[in-house]
């Protein structure tokens, strides 16, 4: 079956030079986008017909392309990663919008992401909270034979749910606070679930979140919104384990 | 220490000790006021008044509420304050229904407004009761005197209908308030997990079904009996 075609298109977009930049909204038309394109590919059509025109392409960050290295971060529409659910912004497509629509994309907004250009922000703060204490120490020497150390199956798999966390930022975009609680309480709960991650445990809760919010986040009041738009779905139930491996580490210093 | 109360997770923590203190506070308090609809001689509401301006326990528990409430108040905001600072530059459009409750997103809309039921209420009833019981009528109860706190509080939602309505948004505002604080309260001491979340949820709405009923049952019963 032949995709549907969007007509037209209105896209509202975010346009800033550097981070110095006041920035401001731009609206561009776009016509005849088929259904069963990606949102990116529009945006690539988009751009073309700017670059043809004389125009500066809109810059937006994007890597992968296929749901895994978490750069594709747009807020379209109000929503993180756009009207989708459980998907990455290079993961929608087309068909879920109307002909007709005006579309609006914002970058993150966050004071720890300031916008370097258009609808690229700079994520380095999540980078220094995992420098902060998402790593564990590994002896040197020989590979260890598999299974050597025995992690129960539940654990295992509460530690692959928590590890799926891609990084993107799209907690901290749709939270009403620009928390950083949930991709905090991803990295933690990992680590947190396995053996190995076991002797720096009191010290990485701390480190990490004494380095969250120094970076500018904002505290969470568990209203859910992160869980929702995270493309990865990982559980709030990993920020109240965040709290208690926090309270811990904390109570007995 | 001092660290402690600077981090994010501790300013939170205190959120959700005074708040779970407070949920304990009125629970004890709205048993206390239906007593004023099952005995309309109004003895025991009166006892039960009585009983709680005369003990030494609740005496001391007192000003400890006093300063639950207040820490619970101002911390609120100045949590508020910086969680919007967190964001210095707003999205242009928003579409905050499908991620998450409004209610939890306006939990300081809801206190506050919480708070301006607080004060009119303090005012009519703790300092009539507290610094100026000469102006009640006094009543024998089994040979012991005490202020009449029943129709203190009676009177007034007999008389006035502006005010049953009052008390009643008040009893909704603070089922809303406390549909999301329960659980997000267990849920800021680390108590919940995959199993207890939605339980924890579950507990939540019944809870704050009850207070929010308990509460506005008072005012109407008087509404509509008298
Ligand atoms: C009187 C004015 C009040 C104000 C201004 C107020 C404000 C707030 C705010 C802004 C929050 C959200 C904080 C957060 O989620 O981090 C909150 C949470 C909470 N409030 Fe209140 N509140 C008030 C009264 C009450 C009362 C009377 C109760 C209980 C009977 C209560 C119980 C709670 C609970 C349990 C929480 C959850 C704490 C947490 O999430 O850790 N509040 N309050
Ligand atoms: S927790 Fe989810 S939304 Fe947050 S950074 Fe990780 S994958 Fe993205
Ligand atoms: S481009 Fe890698 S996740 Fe979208």
């Amino acid at each position: 079956m032949a995709d549907k075609i969007l007509k037209k298109l209105n896209i509202k977009v975010w346009r800033q030079n550097n981070a110095k930049d006041k920035g401001k909204f731009e609206t561009y038309t776009i016509e005849n986008i088929s259904t069963g394109s990606s949102f990116l590919e529009m945006l690539d059509i988009l751009n073309n017909k700017l670059i043809l025109e004389g125009k500066d392409p809109i810059a937006f960050d994007h890597d992968c392309r296929e749901g895994i290295c978490g750069t594709c971060n747009l807020y379209i529409n109000g929503r993180a990663h756009g009207p989708d659910t459980e998907v990455t912004t290079c993961q929608l497509h087309m068909r879920k919008f109307n002909d007709g629509e005006t579309i609006t994309i914002e970058p993150w907004r966050s004071k720890a992401f300031p916008v370097i250009k258009d609808l690229i922000v700079d994520r380095n703060a999540f980078e220094k909270i995992l420098q902060a204490g998402g790593f564990i120490s590994v002896n040197t020497g020989g590979v260890p034979d598999a299974n050597t150390i025995p992690v129960a199956y539940e654990d295992a798999e509460e530690s692959m749910d928590a590890a799926a966390c891609i990084g993107c930022g799209a907690c901290v975009a749709a939270c009403k606070n620009a928390s950083a609680m949930l991709f905090v309480a991803a990295k933690v709960s990992h680590l947190a679930k396995l053996p190995q991650g076991k002797i720096e445990a009191k010290k990485r809760a701390r480190n990490m979140i004494a380095k969250m919010d120094e970076l500018g986040f904002g505290g969470c009041t568990n209203t859910g919104a992160c869980e929702v738009e995270c493309p990865k779905s990982i559980s709030i139930t990993n920020i109240a384990r965040l709290n208690r491996e926090y309270l811990k580490a904390r109570f007995s210093e | 220490m001092s660290k402690f109360f600077t981090a994010s997770i501790g300013r939170k923590l205190i959120m959700s000790l005074t708040g779970l203190f407070l949920v304990m506070f009125i629970a004890v308090h709205m048993t206390v006021n239906l007593f004023l609809i099952f005995d309309d001689s109004g003895e025991l509401f009166n006892r039960a008044a009585h009983f709680m301006a005369t003990n030494p326990a609740v005496k001391i528990m007192e000003p400890i509420l006093g300063l639950g409430f207040l820490i619970h108040i101002l911390w609120s905001f100045l949590l508020e304050y910086e969680n919007w600072r967190a964001r210095p530059v707003k999205y242009d459009k928003k579409n905050p229904e499908v991620a998450s409750s409004w209610t939890s997103r306006n939990m300081l809309v809801l206190g506050a407004l919480i708070l301006v039921f607080l004060v009119v209420h303090i005012i009519q009833f703790f300092w009539v009761i507290k610094f100026n019981p000469e102006s009640m009528k006094s009543v024998v109860i089994q040979g012991v005197q005490m202020e009449d706190t029943y129709l203190l509080v009676s009177d007034l939602f007999k008389r006035s209908v502006v005010y049953d309505i009052f008390y009643v948004i008040g009893g909704i505002l603070l089922g809303f308030h406390l549909s999301h604080g329960f659980w997000s309260g267990f849920h800021t001491l680390g108590l919940s997990n995959k199993n207890w979340m939605s339980r924890l949820q579950i507990i939540s709405r019944v809870y704050a079904i009850i207070i929010a009923v308990g509460f506005s049952v008072i005012p109407l019963y008087f509404l509509i009996k008298f």
